[in-house]
């Protein structure tokens, strides 16, 4: 089909140099910094390594039974799956009752999607402290309201049980207005008439929302709720910057505790087996979310 | 028309009821970094009975401040212009060139998207060291590509394949150079694209904690989130001194996103949902 010189002239248009010369960056820069060292993490598990020389003290899984029977490591497990239960459960609910009051593009829709967007683009370290001084008991608005009442302050924080709850609520609080957002881009692309439509045929409000709008925003919500499991698997920053972990470790997730038993005492091979863990999860979470949810999107 | 008003009502008592819950956090933190100790006992959120302004002119003042968004910022820009060059240049050449195993080097990077970070944090602490970048800005800046570039390349890619053909076979017959094509034709048309993962990376390198954290020990070359938790550890309670710190190092993040808040919210969110 190709005439021969415009042949010449495609393989004289610098095709070799262009995949030598484009594509080995990614390659090598992704094979070092995310293939290898997932591979790594993997291998590291099964040895008892400070990190310092080459690993040989080879342990089987010991890490994996270590972190198995540990009550704190169950902690954070359960820590994570209720910051997963929160956040799909009381989290994404809110957003989209919120994103459906402001899908119009009003005014003041836009103003109220700006300001409930703030959160989120805030820093996990800067909200986690933010709430720190709130919650603190001394100071901040729990000092304040019980205050108000006359009362001594509690220091939520200070107090295993309610320091996860407070942590549940910074979730709510910093996440929200994303979902929110996907909820309004969702909520826009339904074609008006289909709306319009549904209005003559005497729908009111709330039917509309029942058997319009949800069901064709699924895919959509499908998809958000899907961020905010696999989101609220990797917690991390906003733990360390609220409790720090604390108290005697009760608030701890997969990943702060990760951190903190493994690379804060440089074991290498605990902290990898930690992670090793949360990656099999991670992945036992995407497959069977997407074969139970996302099957339309296996075709494109 | 009763039902209507009824409607409005609830509407406008839950939207200003949201916006109260999202911005009264922050106001308690900006006007509480101008309150002395005894104030922020026992007024949370009314303006302060006297106003100290020593709390922000000492932080303002010190050169260490200056210093971390100083290398906030460095770390940012190499992260921001490095994912977008090294990933825009592996996204045309998967888009536009066919060559063998292209299908499958799509797939293996695709792979990135799926990976969490911290099961890869140790093994990637040990290579950074290894290569002697420990305690350096580029030990942050390389690994922060590598993890940028699985959601990149597939947005990228997403798009790219989506030019019109015409103008590539217009430039073959003129005997333009893939090189050429890459940087006449397709970047200058992928703007919109390019703002979205621009905008991902920056906003993930600029507030990113866990990876500084384990691979930066001095603090002099720390990013303001290490920095905020060292001052928070140095002065624990005394929130004043806290509070404007936080107040300082949120600002550049709430002007950017001021000024760029459309660009901000459609790149955070359609970037998740594309990818």
């Amino acid at each position: 089909m190709i005439g021969k010189d415009i042949r010449k002239r495609i393989f004289g248009s610098g095709k070799v140099t262009a995949v030598l010369l484009f594509l080995p960056p990614a390659l090598l820069l992704f094979t070092m910094f995310v293939i290898l060292p997932v591979a790594e993490a993997g291998f590291y598990s099964f040895f008892n390594w400070n990190g310092y020389g080459s690993p040989e003290h080879w342990i089987n899984l010991d890490n994996y039974t270590r972190a198995i029977k540990d009550p704190i490591f169950h902690q954070s497990l359960i820590n994570n799956l209720l910051i997963i239960l929160v956040s799909t459960l009381l989290q994404v609910p809110f957003a989209l009752w919120l994103a459906l009051l402001i899908s119009d593009r009003s005014r003041a829709s836009v103003v109220f999607r700006a300001i409930f967007f703030v959160p989120y683009i805030l820093a996990e370290v800067v909200a986690g402290l933010i709430w720190r001084y709130l919650y603190d008991g001394d100071y901040g608005l729990v000092a304040m309201i019980y205050g108000w009442l006359g009362k001594a302050a509690p220091h939520p924080l200070a107090e295993r049980g309610w320091a996860t709850a407070a942590l549940l609520l910074v979730v709510v609080w910093k996440y929200f207005g994303f979902h929110m957002a996907l909820f309004i881009a969702g909520r826009q692309s339904i074609p008006s008439d289909i709306l319009e439509s549904g209005r003559i045929d005497g729908a009111g409000r709330w039917q509309l929302v029942r058997s319009i709008i949800l069901p064709m925003m699924r895919p959509v919500i499908v998809l958000s709720l899907f961020f905010s499991i696999l989101g609220s698997l990797q917690t991390f920053d906003v733990i360390i910057a609220l409790t720090g972990g604390g108290p005697l470790n009760s608030s701890h997730s997969a990943v702060s505790y990760l951190y903190t038993f493994g690379i804060q005492r440089m074991r290498v091979g605990y902290g990898s087996a930690v992670g090793v863990v949360l990656f099999v999860i991670c992945m036992l979470v995407m497959v069977f979310y997407r074969r139970l949810f996302m099957r339309e999107k296996e075709g494109s | 028309m009763h039902r209507r008003d009824l409607f409005s009502y609830y509407r406008w008592l839950v939207l200003f009821a949201g916006a109260g819950i999202c911005l009264l956090p922050l106001w308690a933190t900006v006007i509480g970094g101008f309150k002395s100790s005894g104030d922020l006992r026992t007024n949370a959120i009314g303006l302060p009975k006297v106003w100290v302004a020593a709390n922000y002119l000492s932080i303002l003042t010190d050169s260490g401040f200056w210093r971390m968004l100083w290398n906030s910022a460095f770390i940012t820009f190499f992260t921001v212009f490095c994912t977008l060059l090294v990933s825009s240049m592996a996204a045309f050449t998967l888009a536009h060139v066919h060559f063998a195993g292209k299908r499958w080097i799509a797939n293996y990077l695709a792979l990135g998207l799926t990976f969490p970070f911290p099961t890869a944090v140790l093994p990637v602490f040990i290579r950074v060291r290894d290569l002697g970048l420990l305690d350096t800005y580029w030990g942050v800046i390389l690994p922060q590509v590598a993890f940028n570039l699985g959601f990149s390349i597939v947005l990228l890619r997403g798009f790219f394949s989506e030019l019109p053909k015409e103008l590539f076979e217009a430039a073959f017959m003129d005997g333009c150079s893939y090189a050429k094509m890459f940087w006449k034709i397709t970047l200058p048309l992928s703007r919109p694209i390019l703002a979205t993962v621009g905008v991902l990376s920056l906003v993930g390198s600029w507030n990113s904690f866990l990876l500084p954290l384990v691979m930066i020990n001095s603090d002099k070359i720390y990013p303001w989130p290490l920095g905020i938790m060292q001052y928070q550890g140095q002065y624990s309670t005394d929130w004043g001194r806290v509070l404007a710190f936080v107040t300082l190092t949120m600002t550049p993040a709430i002007f950017f996103y001021l000024l760029a808040q459309k660009h901000v919210i459609a790149g955070l969110t359609s970037g998740a949902v594309k990818g």
